[in-house]
């Protein structure tokens, strides 16, 4: 009688731990969940990352601490409220211990509650306004900020005798930063921003803007729109001959992204970006980076999403190794912390105190290298932290 | 002369005929049971639900426009979009404290200041073809989304109105990370104004409307204020989509540029027709229908599902006039006539 | 300033180009196609390919598009379009919606989401300077294509058999029909010229806007307002519509930019408000 009792509530105790609400602790698959835009206007950011993220989990296995990955990917369309309700979803019912990607500001923005009320990591692999990462202390950024891809610009252009700048991005979050990191810093380093234009988002006409920009005869156009709108404000700026008119033409590398930068054709040699990652760079480790991406998605070229997603995807692995397998959420932002290595876009590393990444920004040259326009990069600026 | 007499058989049997309308079926029973119980039949999947419940409820208001009055309108979104971002105003600033937060209040400052909008444009759905109203309520949409994206210092811009934080329903339910409040809360508020659509819908006034949308030359010639019915209708389905909108920056805990979208105006158009206009049910059932499809393909195939989605479409209308309810009706009368009439 | 006002119309033009087959078939058959854009993008993408492939050159591009989308239209008109011409607006709206879903997928199953690029010729880069203003060679070589598609489309309608059939129809079908009019061909017909000119508009506009899998979408709220400021009656109307559409958007954008993007928005909708028959339609017979 008593045996049984005991060998009863000894089998119920077993039974509920086995079904305790911290299944994550004792599982042996541990699951990744990456919400991205595979569909609507920033699809492209979602299929690189994807890429990105694969091929670092057929490059280095799929187990880690001896525990099993597994990797989900959600599509979010670019919807914020479908982030969120994504989010919730892979917390709630797929049990995952990590959340990442995130391609645009708002969608990181809205998932940041889940991250928090439910302790589990989030992996910034794309998004690039700078506060993001303080708005949930389960944030960890292994993308890139556009305060620290555009000082270096404005540096690069204060020290190359270019005195007035008109400035053109895209009217929204990462468009805003990019602007006012641009402003500060130039117009600290003596320069003069004449004019500070925005293009609605969702536009199909640059025309009107860079025209005001032409008659306003800056030395330089500094440019900003997303990840896939370079090719057509390109072509508008080729157009209007803002070259010949003796205007040089800047911006952050998003405007010259690896993914459409060889098509766009040859009026755009000459122009300069800075940027945290080009495919040319020339590093052992971006050689066999780019060769294999090559290999395995049918010559889609890499770009700087992609390493957002190489990387995240590192700092994951990284982060299990050091915890030894343990998935308590809060451990392992902890464990991202610090953590530095070196990756196809050159050294970087995880701050401890803000969580963002700090990274080389270099600055580029659009060139034509064995008959293909690639970005080659010509001055490093070391270690650009994200955020302050 | 005395008119007091009793009731010819034909009144008698008029007047049956209209109470009768409001009583309420078995399916439409059976329906309402059924979404009580995905509560207990999908806890994985509520935040979907409550989606689904919102979706339907904006789906409701372009049914009273569009179903029952015949007004052809893209604009649904802007009021949806602007509940909104009022009822997010409104739990931001009232910090999950005061008042303002509390989300039964702002259910009716989103409502309400849809509703107020809707007012003020409805003069502009009154004249001209459906193409012409069409065109102007996705103009009046396209502008509101503008707007909103312009007035960052109120709406947060295109990063979406961040902290928007509802205290407890009623006081005692806060809102959790499984969604179980939000699809009560959802639901209940969806029941409570389908109740409200549908005694109107059966009342005298409905029956204006569709009388208006049969033939607005002869329902004017008969003398009905078909201006000030018209108004009335569309204001009402413009606080039934803001509150729809409060719904979802409350459940979801955020007001972003995509709530005033076209897409949303689309969208609820879409499930409308798709489930079939003009019996109120079709708004429901083609939501839920719609997005679980969209839900379960985005799944199979996250990059292509819309083609699926298309196809699907495509194949409903050429093989079946008015939408799902159509098919529906279809398949029950052809049924009936096999197991009928013999 | 002269610049913006001959970039906004070459970009009403090409408006234009791309929406006048869709305010044909609206206001003959009354058919709300809202994939109308699905042509217009097939006609790009197919230059696209041909150019960047196959290196077929440009001009011969434009043909090509255009007799690509006109048999695309014909095909889909014989096939599905026309058991729709009796279905209600709402259906024929879900039908072209669901139309455009497919498109996008099939187009970025094939190429991929990204904007795609063409390299113009070398003859038609460049800029013309005159009268103090400049504007960019391929702007001058879209004006005058669209000027003489026109100018040929005015007297296609007015000056031969078909476009006074044509007219006819539009104008009053029943009566059309009652005349012996074949309005099922003339339909069949008109709807595959409007999509092979959607086409070459998509052709024409891969130098100017972007493409990608979304344009049908992106750009149907465009084709949207020209016809309703226009009407559906008259092709100058919609021609006229463009024009002031196009200007409005750039000069808009450039002297306003905060509300450059309502501008256009606004005017639609005080048009409307004012003549909804749009602005420039001749009372008809319906």
């Amino acid at each position: 009688m008593f045996r049984r009792q005991i060998l009863k509530s000894m089998g119920v105790a077993g039974l509920a731990l086995a079904t305790g609400i911290s299944a994550a602790a004792a599982q042996e698959t541990v699951k990744v969940g990456l919400i991205l835009p595979m569909t609507g206007p920033s699809a492209s950011t979602g299929r690189q990352i994807e890429a990105g993220a694969r091929l670092w989990m057929a490059q280095n296995g799929n187990t880690v601490a001896g525990k099993k990955i597994e990797l989900i990917i959600k599509d979010d369309t670019g919807a914020a409220d479908q982030s969120k309700r994504l989010a919730t979803e892979l917390v709630v019912n797929d049990k995952v211990a990590f959340l990442g990607g995130f391609g645009l500001t708002p969608l990181a923005l809205a998932v940041g509650p889940v991250a928090t009320q439910a302790k589990v990591p989030a992996v910034i692999m794309a998004a690039g306004t700078s506060t993001i990462v303080a708005s949930s202390p389960y944030f960890v950024r292994t993308s890139f900020t556009l305060p620290q891809n555009t000082a270096p610009m404005a540096q690069w252009s204060a020290a190359n005798n270019i005195k007035t700048v008109v400035t053109l991005v895209s009217d929204y979050g990462p468009g805003l930063d990019s602007e006012k990191a641009f402003k500060a810093e130039f117009e600290a380093k003596g320069g003069k921003v004449l004019e500070t234009l925005r293009s609605p988002l969702m536009n199909p006409e640059f025309a009107p803007f860079l025209q005001k920009a032409k008659d306003l005869k800056p030395d330089a156009l500094f440019l900003f729109v997303p990840s896939g709108q370079g090719a057509s404000l390109m072509k508008q700026v080729n157009e209007r001959e803002l070259a010949k008119a003796g205007i040089k033409i800047i911006g952050t590398g998003d405007v010259t992204d690896d993914d459409q930068l060889n098509g766009m054709g040859d009026q755009l040699i000459g122009m300069i970006t800075s940027h945290n990652y080009s495919a040319a760079h020339d590093s052992p480790e971006n050689k066999a980076y780019v060769a294999a991406f090559l290999k395995a998605n049918n010559n889609m070229r890499p770009n700087f999403m992609s390493v957002g997603g190489y990387d995240g995807m590192a700092a994951i692995y990284k982060a299990l190794e050091k915890t030894k397998g343990d998935t308590d959420g809060t451990k392992l932002v902890e464990a991202m912390k610090g953590l530095s290595w070196v990756s196809p876009r050159g050294p970087m590393s995880i701050d401890p105190a803000t969580r963002d990444v700090t990274q080389n920004v270099y600055v580029r040259e659009v060139k034509k290298v064995d008959g293909q326009l690639y970005n080659v990069e010509f001055a490093t600026i070391p270690n650009v932290k994200g955020s302050n | 002369m005395s008119m007091i007499t009793s009731p010819s058989p034909e009144a008698v049997q008029a007047r049956a005929v209209l109470l009768g309308r409001s009583n309420w079926g078995a399916a439409e029973i059976a329906f309402w049971i059924l979404a009580v119980a995905c509560y207990w039949i999908f806890p994985t999947k509520l935040s979907l639900l409550s989606e689904i419940a919102i979706l339907g409820l904006v789906a409701l208001s372009v049914d009273l426009v569009l179903g029952y009055a015949g007004i052809v309108t893209l604009g649904q979104g802007a009021f949806f979009g602007i509940g909104a971002y009022a009822a997010g105003l409104a739990a931001k600033h009232g910090m999950g404290t005061s008042l303002w937060s509390d989300p039964l209040i702002g259910l009716f400052i989103g409502g309400g200041v849809a509703a107020f909008i809707g007012f003020a444009t409805s003069f502009l759905v009154l004249r001209g073809s459906d193409m012409t109203r069409l065109m102007v309520t996705l103009g009046v949409a396209l502008i509101v989304d503008e707007v909103v994206n312009q007035m960052k210092w109120l709406t947060g811009g295109s990063d979406g109105l961040q902290g928007v934080l509802p205290s407890a329903v009623l006081g005692i339910w806060d809102f959790d990370l499984f969604g179980r409040v939000a699809y009560v809360y959802s639901l209940v508020v969806l029941f409570v104004l389908f109740v409200i659509a549908r005694a109107l819908v059966k009342s005298p006034f409905g029956l204006s409307l569709q009388a208006i949308k049969g033939n607005q030359l002869r329902t004017r010639a008969i003398g009905m204020p078909v201006n000030a019915r018209l108004i009335a209708v569309y204001t009402v389905a413009a606080f039934y989509a803001g509150v729809a909108g409060a719904l979802a920056a409350q459940t979801t805990q955020f007001a972003s540029p995509d709530y005033v979208a076209f897409h949303r105006s689309a969208d609820a158009m879409l499930m409308l027709v798709f489930g079939g206009a003009g019996h109120l049910y079709g708004g429901l059932l083609g939501s839920v229908i719609f997005r679980t499809m969209q839900d379960v393909l985005g799944n199979i195939t996250p990059q292509y599902w819309q083609f699926w989605l298309g196809v699907t479409l495509v194949a409903l209308v050429l093989f079946v006039r008015g939408g799902i309810l159509g098919l529906l009706d279809n398949l029950l009368s052809a049924w009936r006539r096999k197991g009928g009439a013999s | 300033m002269l610049t913006i006002l001959l970039d906004g119309i070459a970009y009403g033009m090409l408006l234009f180009i791309l929406a006048v087959g869709l305010c044909v078939t609206l206001g003959l058959m009354n058919f709300i196609n809202l994939a109308h854009g699905t042509f217009a993008m097939a006609g790009g993408y197919l230059t696209i390919t041909l150019m960047q492939q196959m290196g077929v050159p440009f001009l011969l591009c434009l043909p090509a598009a255009f007799i690509f989308a006109a048999v695309l239209g014909l095909v889909l008109e014989r096939t599905l379009y026309r058991h729709l011409y009796d279905k209600t607006h709402l259906d024929q709206v879900l039908f072209s919606i669901g139309l455009v879903f497919i498109s996008i997928a099939m187009v970025d199953y094939a190429y991929g989401a990204n904007q795609q690029i063409v390299n113009l010729p070398d003859y038609l880069t460049g800029r013309l300077n005159f009268l103090g203003a400049s504007i960019g060679v391929y702007r001058v070589f879209v004006i005058l294509i669209c000027g003489l598609l026109v100018i040929s489309l005015q007297l296609v309608l007015t000056k031969t058999r078909f476009g006074s059939r044509l007219r006819a129809a539009v104008d009053d079908g029943r009566v059309a029909r009652g005349l012996g009019i074949d309005v099922t061909r003339i339909f069949a017909v008109t709807f595959a010229v409007g999509s092979g000119l959607a086409g070459l508009g998509g052709a024409l506009g891969t130098g100017i806007i972007s493409f990608d899998p979304t344009f049908p979408l992106k750009y149907m709220i465009y084709f949207l307002i020209v016809i309703s400021v226009g009407g559906t009656t008259t092709i100058t109307g919609p021609f006229l519509a463009a024009i002031l559409l196009g200007v409005a958007d750039v000069a808009g954008k450039y002297y306003v930019p905060a509300v450059g993007g309502f501008i256009i928005y606004t005017i639609m909708v005080v048009v409307l408000i004012v003549r909804p028959q749009g602005l420039f339609a001749r009372a008809a017979g319906k």
